[in-house]
Protein backbone atom coordinates (compact mmCIF):
# COMPACT_ATOMS: atom_id res chain seq x y z
CA UNK A 1 0.00 0.00 0.00
CA UNK A 2 1.47 3.31 -0.95
CA UNK A 3 1.35 5.05 3.01
CA UNK A 4 3.33 7.55 1.93
CA UNK A 5 0.54 9.29 0.54
CA UNK A 6 -1.52 8.96 2.61
CA UNK A 7 -1.09 12.60 5.50
CA UNK A 8 -1.49 14.80 2.81
CA UNK A 9 -4.91 13.12 1.66
CA UNK A 10 -5.34 12.66 5.03
CA UNK A 11 -5.05 16.47 5.80
CA UNK A 12 -7.53 17.39 2.50
CA UNK A 13 -9.97 14.95 4.08
CA UNK A 14 -10.25 16.56 6.90
CA UNK A 15 -10.95 19.86 4.47
CA UNK A 16 -13.66 18.36 3.50
CA UNK A 17 -15.54 17.23 6.17
CA UNK A 18 -15.33 20.47 7.69
CA UNK A 19 -16.56 21.72 4.50
CA UNK A 20 -19.58 18.97 4.68
CA UNK A 21 -20.72 19.51 7.99
CA UNK A 22 -20.52 23.31 7.49
CA UNK A 23 -22.63 23.05 4.67
CA UNK A 24 -24.96 20.58 6.07
CA UNK A 25 -25.58 22.75 8.83
CA UNK A 26 -26.45 25.98 6.88
CA UNK A 27 -28.72 23.89 4.51
CA UNK A 28 -30.61 22.45 7.25
CA UNK A 29 -31.65 26.19 8.17
CA UNK A 30 -32.31 26.82 4.66
CA UNK A 31 -34.48 23.56 3.82
CA UNK A 32 -36.22 24.47 7.07
CA UNK A 33 -36.66 28.23 5.78
CA UNK A 34 -37.76 27.39 2.31
CA UNK A 35 -39.82 24.55 2.59
CA UNK A 36 -41.50 25.79 5.50
CA UNK A 37 -42.32 28.72 3.74
CA UNK A 38 -43.60 26.93 0.70
CA UNK A 39 -46.80 25.91 2.75
CA UNK A 40 -47.08 29.66 3.99
CA UNK A 41 -50.52 30.97 3.73
CA UNK A 42 -48.70 33.79 3.16
CA UNK A 43 -48.31 34.37 -1.11
CA UNK A 44 -45.69 36.41 -1.11
CA UNK A 45 -43.99 33.99 1.23
CA UNK A 46 -44.82 31.10 -1.10
CA UNK A 47 -43.42 32.93 -3.92
CA UNK A 48 -40.10 34.24 -2.71
CA UNK A 49 -39.44 30.39 -1.48
CA UNK A 50 -40.69 28.65 -4.88
CA UNK A 51 -38.40 30.78 -6.71
CA UNK A 52 -35.04 30.10 -4.60
CA UNK A 53 -36.28 26.60 -4.77
CA UNK A 54 -36.37 26.13 -8.24
CA UNK A 55 -33.48 28.43 -9.52
CA UNK A 56 -31.37 26.69 -7.54
CA UNK A 57 -32.12 23.23 -8.22
CA UNK A 58 -32.96 24.03 -11.63
CA UNK A 59 -29.12 24.99 -12.49
CA UNK A 60 -26.41 23.14 -12.14
CA UNK A 61 -24.38 23.02 -8.94
CA UNK A 62 -20.99 23.40 -10.74
CA UNK A 63 -22.57 26.56 -12.55
CA UNK A 64 -23.36 27.93 -9.38
CA UNK A 65 -20.07 27.48 -7.46
CA UNK A 66 -18.14 29.16 -10.69
CA UNK A 67 -20.98 31.99 -10.41
CA UNK A 68 -20.28 32.54 -6.87
CA UNK A 69 -16.63 32.24 -7.44
CA UNK A 70 -16.34 34.79 -10.66
CA UNK A 71 -19.24 36.68 -10.62
CA UNK A 72 -19.17 37.89 -6.99
CA UNK A 73 -16.06 39.16 -6.55
CA UNK A 74 -17.22 41.44 -9.96
CA UNK A 75 -20.29 43.04 -7.48
CA UNK A 76 -17.23 43.54 -4.48
CA UNK A 77 -18.00 40.79 -2.79
CA UNK A 78 -14.65 39.01 -1.94
CA UNK A 79 -14.83 35.27 -0.07
CA UNK A 80 -11.91 33.42 0.48
CA UNK A 81 -12.80 30.05 -1.39
CA UNK A 82 -14.16 28.01 1.95
CA UNK A 83 -16.73 30.08 1.94
CA UNK A 84 -17.65 30.37 -1.35
CA UNK A 85 -17.50 26.67 -1.64
CA UNK A 86 -20.03 26.37 1.51
CA UNK A 87 -22.25 29.38 0.28
CA UNK A 88 -22.97 27.60 -2.81
CA UNK A 89 -22.88 24.17 -1.37
CA UNK A 90 -25.52 25.05 1.20
CA UNK A 91 -27.48 26.85 -1.36
CA UNK A 92 -27.60 24.25 -3.91
CA UNK A 93 -28.12 21.38 -1.16
CA UNK A 94 -30.75 23.71 1.03
CA UNK A 95 -33.09 24.17 -1.83
CA UNK A 96 -33.56 19.59 -2.37
CA UNK A 97 -33.46 20.06 1.33
CA UNK A 98 -36.54 22.12 1.41
CA UNK A 99 -38.87 19.92 -1.12
CA UNK A 100 -38.19 16.83 1.43
CA UNK A 101 -39.29 19.19 4.42
CA UNK A 102 -42.09 19.91 2.51
CA UNK A 103 -43.45 16.58 1.46
CA UNK A 104 -42.69 15.85 5.23
CA UNK A 105 -44.98 17.80 6.81
CA UNK A 106 -47.41 17.70 4.13
CA UNK A 107 -47.40 13.75 5.09
CA UNK A 108 -47.82 14.06 9.22
CA UNK A 109 -51.54 12.95 9.43
CA UNK A 110 -54.22 16.09 8.72
CA UNK A 111 -55.79 15.04 12.18
CA UNK A 112 -53.10 16.43 14.48
CA UNK A 113 -53.23 19.91 13.29
CA UNK A 114 -56.98 19.69 13.37
CA UNK A 115 -56.32 18.36 17.12
CA UNK A 116 -53.45 20.90 17.34
CA UNK A 117 -56.65 23.56 16.00
CA UNK A 118 -59.35 21.90 18.40
CA UNK A 119 -56.99 22.18 21.48
CA UNK A 120 -56.87 26.09 20.88
CA UNK A 121 -52.52 25.82 20.12
CA UNK A 122 -51.13 28.83 18.77
CA UNK A 123 -49.61 28.03 15.02
CA UNK A 124 -46.31 27.99 16.42
CA UNK A 125 -46.79 26.04 19.19
CA UNK A 126 -48.42 23.57 16.82
CA UNK A 127 -45.77 23.19 14.09
CA UNK A 128 -42.87 23.64 16.90
CA UNK A 129 -44.32 20.62 19.34
CA UNK A 130 -47.09 18.61 17.11
CA UNK A 131 -45.95 18.80 13.44
CA UNK A 132 -42.62 19.26 13.06
CA UNK A 133 -41.19 16.16 15.62
CA UNK A 134 -43.38 13.86 13.43
CA UNK A 135 -42.60 15.37 10.02
CA UNK A 136 -38.98 15.20 11.25
CA UNK A 137 -38.72 11.16 11.44
CA UNK A 138 -40.18 11.15 8.05
CA UNK A 139 -37.16 13.82 6.74
CA UNK A 140 -34.18 11.73 8.33
CA UNK A 141 -33.98 9.28 5.69
CA UNK A 142 -33.94 11.46 2.65
CA UNK A 143 -31.86 13.62 4.56
CA UNK A 144 -29.66 11.13 5.35
CA UNK A 145 -29.27 10.28 1.87
CA UNK A 146 -29.03 14.14 0.77
CA UNK A 147 -25.47 14.18 3.23
CA UNK A 148 -23.75 11.75 1.55
CA UNK A 149 -24.74 13.45 -1.92
CA UNK A 150 -23.50 16.82 0.24
CA UNK A 151 -20.00 14.93 0.90
CA UNK A 152 -19.81 13.99 -3.09
CA UNK A 153 -20.63 17.49 -3.71
CA UNK A 154 -17.99 18.96 -1.61
CA UNK A 155 -15.07 17.52 -4.67
CA UNK A 156 -16.33 20.20 -6.87
CA UNK A 157 -14.79 22.66 -5.03
CA UNK A 158 -11.41 21.45 -5.37
CA UNK A 159 -12.31 23.00 -9.38
CA UNK A 160 -12.01 26.79 -7.11
CA UNK A 161 -8.45 25.96 -5.90
CA UNK A 162 -9.55 24.95 -2.31
CA UNK A 163 -7.34 22.14 -1.22
CA UNK A 164 -9.58 19.73 0.25
CA UNK A 165 -9.56 16.18 -0.25
CA UNK A 166 -9.97 15.51 -4.18
CA UNK A 167 -7.74 19.46 -4.31
CA UNK A 168 -4.53 17.35 -2.42
CA UNK A 169 -5.12 14.33 -4.78
CA UNK A 170 -4.32 16.33 -8.01
CA UNK A 171 -1.85 17.97 -6.44
CA UNK A 172 0.07 14.23 -5.52
CA UNK A 173 -0.65 13.47 -9.57
CA UNK A 174 0.87 16.86 -10.83
CA UNK A 175 4.13 16.13 -8.39
CA UNK A 176 4.41 12.01 -8.38
CA UNK A 177 2.78 10.66 -11.25
CA UNK A 178 1.21 7.66 -10.07
CA UNK A 179 -2.26 8.23 -11.00
CA UNK A 180 -4.26 5.22 -10.57
CA UNK A 181 -2.52 4.88 -6.36
CA UNK A 182 -3.75 8.47 -5.86
CA UNK A 183 -7.04 8.47 -7.16
CA UNK A 184 -7.67 4.82 -5.54
CA UNK A 185 -7.08 6.30 -2.46
CA UNK A 186 -8.99 9.65 -2.68
CA UNK A 187 -12.12 7.24 -4.12
CA UNK A 188 -11.57 4.76 -1.11
CA UNK A 189 -11.18 7.99 1.49
CA UNK A 190 -14.48 9.25 -0.07
CA UNK A 191 -16.40 5.89 0.81
CA UNK A 192 -15.05 6.06 4.06
CA UNK A 193 -16.46 8.94 4.95
CA UNK A 194 -19.71 8.45 3.35
CA UNK A 195 -20.36 4.95 5.21
CA UNK A 196 -20.70 5.96 8.82
CA UNK A 197 -22.63 8.75 7.52
CA UNK A 198 -24.79 6.34 6.20
CA UNK A 199 -24.30 4.18 8.96
CA UNK A 200 -24.60 7.04 12.17
CA UNK A 201 -27.99 8.74 10.03
CA UNK A 202 -29.61 5.10 10.24
CA UNK A 203 -28.89 5.24 14.15
CA UNK A 204 -30.12 8.81 14.88
CA UNK A 205 -33.11 7.71 12.20
CA UNK A 206 -33.88 4.80 14.91
CA UNK A 207 -33.22 7.01 18.13
CA UNK A 208 -35.56 9.64 16.54
CA UNK A 209 -38.45 7.15 15.60
CA UNK A 210 -38.45 5.74 19.00
CA UNK A 211 -38.89 8.89 20.77
CA UNK A 212 -41.31 10.39 18.45
CA UNK A 213 -42.97 6.95 18.55
CA UNK A 214 -44.45 7.03 15.06
CA UNK A 215 -42.78 5.33 12.00
CA UNK A 216 -40.91 2.95 14.26
CA UNK A 217 -38.69 0.58 12.01
CA UNK A 218 -40.03 2.18 8.70
CA UNK B 1 -21.36 45.75 -13.15
CA UNK B 2 -24.31 45.92 -15.71
CA UNK B 3 -25.10 43.02 -17.77
CA UNK B 4 -24.35 43.59 -21.59
CA UNK B 5 -26.90 42.65 -23.78
CA UNK B 6 -24.85 43.50 -27.14
CA UNK B 7 -22.20 40.76 -25.93
CA UNK B 8 -24.65 38.38 -24.41
CA UNK B 9 -26.30 38.52 -27.80
CA UNK B 10 -22.81 37.85 -29.41
CA UNK B 11 -22.00 35.11 -27.28
CA UNK B 12 -25.19 33.07 -27.22
CA UNK B 13 -24.79 31.37 -30.30
CA UNK B 14 -21.68 30.23 -29.59
CA UNK B 15 -22.98 28.65 -26.42
CA UNK B 16 -26.36 27.40 -27.90
CA UNK B 17 -24.16 25.01 -30.56
CA UNK B 18 -21.81 24.11 -26.97
CA UNK B 19 -25.67 22.87 -25.75
CA UNK B 20 -25.60 19.95 -28.35
CA UNK B 21 -22.59 19.08 -26.99
CA UNK B 22 -24.19 18.96 -23.55
CA UNK B 23 -26.88 16.98 -24.79
CA UNK B 24 -25.02 14.22 -26.53
CA UNK B 25 -22.95 13.72 -23.63
CA UNK B 26 -26.81 13.29 -21.69
CA UNK B 27 -28.59 10.96 -24.16
CA UNK B 28 -24.89 9.00 -24.23
CA UNK B 29 -24.76 8.60 -20.27
CA UNK B 30 -28.53 7.81 -19.52
CA UNK B 31 -28.32 5.49 -22.69
CA UNK B 32 -25.63 3.57 -20.80
CA UNK B 33 -27.05 4.19 -17.40
CA UNK B 34 -30.03 2.57 -18.63
CA UNK B 35 -28.66 -0.81 -19.65
CA UNK B 36 -25.81 -1.17 -17.65
CA UNK B 37 -28.12 -0.22 -14.43
CA UNK B 38 -30.87 -2.95 -15.40
CA UNK B 39 -28.13 -5.46 -16.19
CA UNK B 40 -27.02 -5.22 -12.62
CA UNK B 41 -30.36 -5.37 -11.07
CA UNK B 42 -30.98 -8.61 -12.32
CA UNK B 43 -27.66 -9.59 -11.47
CA UNK B 44 -28.94 -8.68 -7.80
CA UNK B 45 -31.55 -10.28 -7.71
CA UNK B 46 -31.44 -13.68 -9.53
CA UNK B 47 -27.54 -14.29 -9.64
CA UNK B 48 -26.23 -16.70 -7.23
CA UNK B 49 -25.55 -14.40 -3.70
CA UNK B 50 -21.60 -14.09 -4.37
CA UNK B 51 -22.08 -12.79 -7.42
CA UNK B 52 -25.30 -10.72 -6.50
CA UNK B 53 -23.35 -9.71 -3.31
CA UNK B 54 -20.56 -8.32 -5.30
CA UNK B 55 -22.45 -6.51 -7.96
CA UNK B 56 -24.01 -4.83 -4.84
CA UNK B 57 -20.63 -3.52 -3.33
CA UNK B 58 -19.80 -1.89 -6.93
CA UNK B 59 -23.68 0.13 -6.56
CA UNK B 60 -22.68 1.07 -3.37
CA UNK B 61 -19.09 2.10 -4.03
CA UNK B 62 -19.87 4.18 -7.30
CA UNK B 63 -22.48 5.54 -5.14
CA UNK B 64 -20.58 6.76 -2.27
CA UNK B 65 -17.46 8.11 -4.23
CA UNK B 66 -18.26 11.91 -6.35
CA UNK B 67 -18.31 11.58 -10.10
CA UNK B 68 -15.62 13.99 -10.16
CA UNK B 69 -12.83 11.35 -9.21
CA UNK B 70 -14.65 8.80 -11.02
CA UNK B 71 -13.82 10.72 -14.04
CA UNK B 72 -10.76 11.79 -13.55
CA UNK B 73 -9.37 8.01 -12.70
CA UNK B 74 -10.96 7.29 -16.06
CA UNK B 75 -9.56 10.31 -17.63
CA UNK B 76 -6.12 9.16 -16.72
CA UNK B 77 -6.09 5.53 -16.09
CA UNK B 78 -7.85 4.40 -19.24
CA UNK B 79 -5.36 5.71 -21.52
CA UNK B 80 -2.68 3.95 -19.66
CA UNK B 81 -4.03 0.51 -20.39
CA UNK B 82 -3.81 1.08 -24.27
CA UNK B 83 -7.86 2.90 -24.31
CA UNK B 84 -7.45 5.65 -25.90
CA UNK B 85 -10.87 7.88 -26.97
CA UNK B 86 -12.53 11.28 -26.80
CA UNK B 87 -13.05 12.71 -24.10
CA UNK B 88 -16.30 13.20 -24.68
CA UNK B 89 -16.75 9.00 -25.01
CA UNK B 90 -14.62 9.60 -21.37
CA UNK B 91 -17.15 11.85 -20.20
CA UNK B 92 -20.20 9.37 -21.25
CA UNK B 93 -18.62 6.48 -19.62
CA UNK B 94 -18.09 8.12 -16.68
CA UNK B 95 -21.85 9.61 -16.37
CA UNK B 96 -23.29 6.01 -17.58
CA UNK B 97 -21.33 4.19 -15.09
CA UNK B 98 -22.28 6.82 -12.10
CA UNK B 99 -25.69 6.59 -13.05
CA UNK B 100 -25.81 2.84 -13.47
CA UNK B 101 -25.61 2.77 -9.61
CA UNK B 102 -28.62 4.76 -9.00
CA UNK B 103 -30.91 3.06 -12.11
CA UNK B 104 -29.89 -0.14 -10.84
CA UNK B 105 -31.61 0.45 -7.61
CA UNK B 106 -34.61 2.33 -9.22
CA UNK B 107 -34.92 -0.58 -11.54
CA UNK B 108 -35.23 -2.75 -8.41
CA UNK B 109 -37.44 -1.53 -6.91
CA UNK B 110 -39.25 -1.85 -9.96
CA UNK B 111 -38.83 -5.80 -10.38
CA UNK B 112 -39.70 -6.06 -6.89
CA UNK B 113 -42.90 -4.50 -6.99
CA UNK B 114 -44.20 -7.42 -9.67
CA UNK B 115 -46.26 -9.27 -7.25
CA UNK B 116 -44.50 -13.15 -6.79
CA UNK B 117 -48.20 -14.63 -8.21
CA UNK B 118 -46.85 -13.34 -11.33
CA UNK B 119 -43.35 -15.28 -11.10
CA UNK B 120 -45.39 -18.25 -10.47
CA UNK B 121 -47.81 -18.14 -13.03
CA UNK B 122 -44.94 -17.88 -15.39
CA UNK B 123 -43.68 -20.85 -14.14
CA UNK B 124 -46.87 -22.77 -13.90
CA UNK B 125 -47.21 -21.89 -17.62
CA UNK B 126 -43.62 -23.37 -18.60
CA UNK B 127 -42.30 -20.13 -19.46
CA UNK B 128 -38.50 -20.17 -19.78
CA UNK B 129 -36.35 -17.64 -17.93
CA UNK B 130 -35.54 -15.17 -20.66
CA UNK B 131 -39.27 -15.01 -21.39
CA UNK B 132 -40.38 -14.49 -18.43
CA UNK B 133 -38.61 -11.77 -17.71
CA UNK B 134 -38.81 -9.54 -20.92
CA UNK B 135 -42.44 -11.01 -21.58
CA UNK B 136 -44.02 -10.90 -18.17
CA UNK B 137 -41.63 -9.03 -15.23
CA UNK B 138 -39.91 -6.12 -16.86
CA UNK B 139 -43.11 -5.07 -18.82
CA UNK B 140 -44.42 -4.62 -15.76
CA UNK B 141 -42.04 -3.66 -13.39
CA UNK B 142 -40.77 -0.58 -15.80
CA UNK B 143 -43.90 1.24 -16.29
CA UNK B 144 -44.11 2.71 -12.82
CA UNK B 145 -40.52 3.39 -12.25
CA UNK B 146 -40.39 5.84 -15.76
CA UNK B 147 -40.94 9.03 -13.67
CA UNK B 148 -37.83 8.12 -10.82
CA UNK B 149 -35.64 7.39 -14.07
CA UNK B 150 -36.68 10.58 -15.69
CA UNK B 151 -35.39 12.18 -12.00
CA UNK B 152 -32.28 10.76 -12.99
CA UNK B 153 -32.37 11.48 -16.55
CA UNK B 154 -32.60 16.06 -15.45
CA UNK B 155 -29.67 14.98 -12.76
CA UNK B 156 -27.30 13.89 -15.32
CA UNK B 157 -27.98 16.48 -16.85
CA UNK B 158 -27.08 18.87 -14.18
CA UNK B 159 -24.13 16.94 -13.95
CA UNK B 160 -22.90 17.74 -17.48
CA UNK B 161 -20.41 20.56 -16.54
CA UNK B 162 -18.48 18.29 -15.28
CA UNK B 163 -16.75 17.17 -18.10
CA UNK B 164 -15.50 20.70 -18.99
CA UNK B 165 -12.66 19.23 -16.19
CA UNK B 166 -11.16 16.82 -18.55
CA UNK B 167 -11.90 19.20 -21.83
CA UNK B 168 -14.86 18.61 -23.18
CA UNK B 169 -16.10 21.70 -24.90
CA UNK B 170 -19.68 21.47 -23.47
CA UNK B 171 -21.87 24.42 -22.10
CA UNK B 172 -19.34 25.25 -19.07
CA UNK B 173 -16.49 24.56 -20.95
CA UNK B 174 -17.51 26.86 -23.80
CA UNK B 175 -18.42 29.80 -21.37
CA UNK B 176 -15.18 29.57 -19.52
CA UNK B 177 -12.96 29.68 -21.91
CA UNK B 178 -14.68 32.52 -23.83
CA UNK B 179 -14.62 34.25 -20.31
CA UNK B 180 -11.04 33.69 -20.26
CA UNK B 181 -10.21 34.98 -23.30
CA UNK B 182 -12.22 38.39 -23.11
CA UNK B 183 -12.04 38.32 -19.25
CA UNK B 184 -16.30 38.81 -18.68
CA UNK B 185 -17.28 35.79 -16.41
CA UNK B 186 -20.98 37.81 -15.74
CA UNK B 187 -22.63 37.29 -19.01
CA UNK B 188 -21.85 33.81 -19.76
CA UNK B 189 -21.82 32.52 -17.12
CA UNK B 190 -25.48 33.88 -16.43
CA UNK B 191 -26.61 32.22 -20.17
CA UNK B 192 -25.41 29.12 -19.52
CA UNK B 193 -27.18 29.06 -15.87
CA UNK B 194 -30.32 30.18 -17.59
CA UNK B 195 -30.25 27.66 -20.41
CA UNK B 196 -30.21 25.12 -17.74
CA UNK B 197 -32.82 26.36 -15.88
CA UNK B 198 -34.89 27.03 -19.17
CA UNK B 199 -34.33 23.04 -20.00
CA UNK B 200 -34.11 21.25 -16.30
CA UNK B 201 -37.38 22.96 -14.73
CA UNK B 202 -39.64 22.04 -17.74
CA UNK B 203 -37.88 18.81 -17.34
CA UNK B 204 -39.43 18.56 -13.95
CA UNK B 205 -42.21 19.54 -14.29
CA UNK B 206 -43.31 17.36 -16.95
CA UNK B 207 -41.69 14.19 -14.93
CA UNK B 208 -44.05 15.44 -11.85
CA UNK B 209 -46.92 15.15 -14.32
CA UNK B 210 -46.62 11.82 -15.60
CA UNK B 211 -45.87 10.52 -11.87
CA UNK B 212 -49.09 11.93 -10.90
CA UNK B 213 -50.92 10.24 -13.62
CA UNK B 214 -49.10 7.03 -12.97
CA UNK B 215 -50.30 7.46 -9.73
CA UNK B 216 -54.22 7.30 -10.27
CA UNK B 217 -54.22 4.76 -12.61
CA UNK B 218 -53.10 2.94 -9.92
Amino acid sequence: MPFDLLPPLLGGAVVTLALTFTSAGLALILALGAGLGRLSRWRAVRTVAAVYVEVFRGSSLLVQLFYFFFVLPLIGIRLPPFATGVLSLSLNIGAYGSEIVRAAVQSVDPGQREAAIALNMPTGLALRRIILPQAFVAMLPPFGNLLVELLKSTSLVSLITLTELSFAGRQLVQQQGRVSEVYLLVLLLYLLMAYPLTRGMRLVERWMARRVGVGAGS
Amino acid sequence: MRFDLDYAAEITPLLLRATITTFEATIGGMALALIVGLLIAIVRIAAPPPIARLAGIYVEFVRSTPLLIQLFFLFYVLPRYGVSTTPLVTGILALGLHYSSYTAEVYRAGIRGVPTGQWEAAIALNFSLSRTWTRIILPQAIPPIIPPLGNYLVAMFKDTPLLATITVSELLGTALSEAGRTYRYFEPLTIVGLIFLLLSYPSAILIKRLERRLVTQH
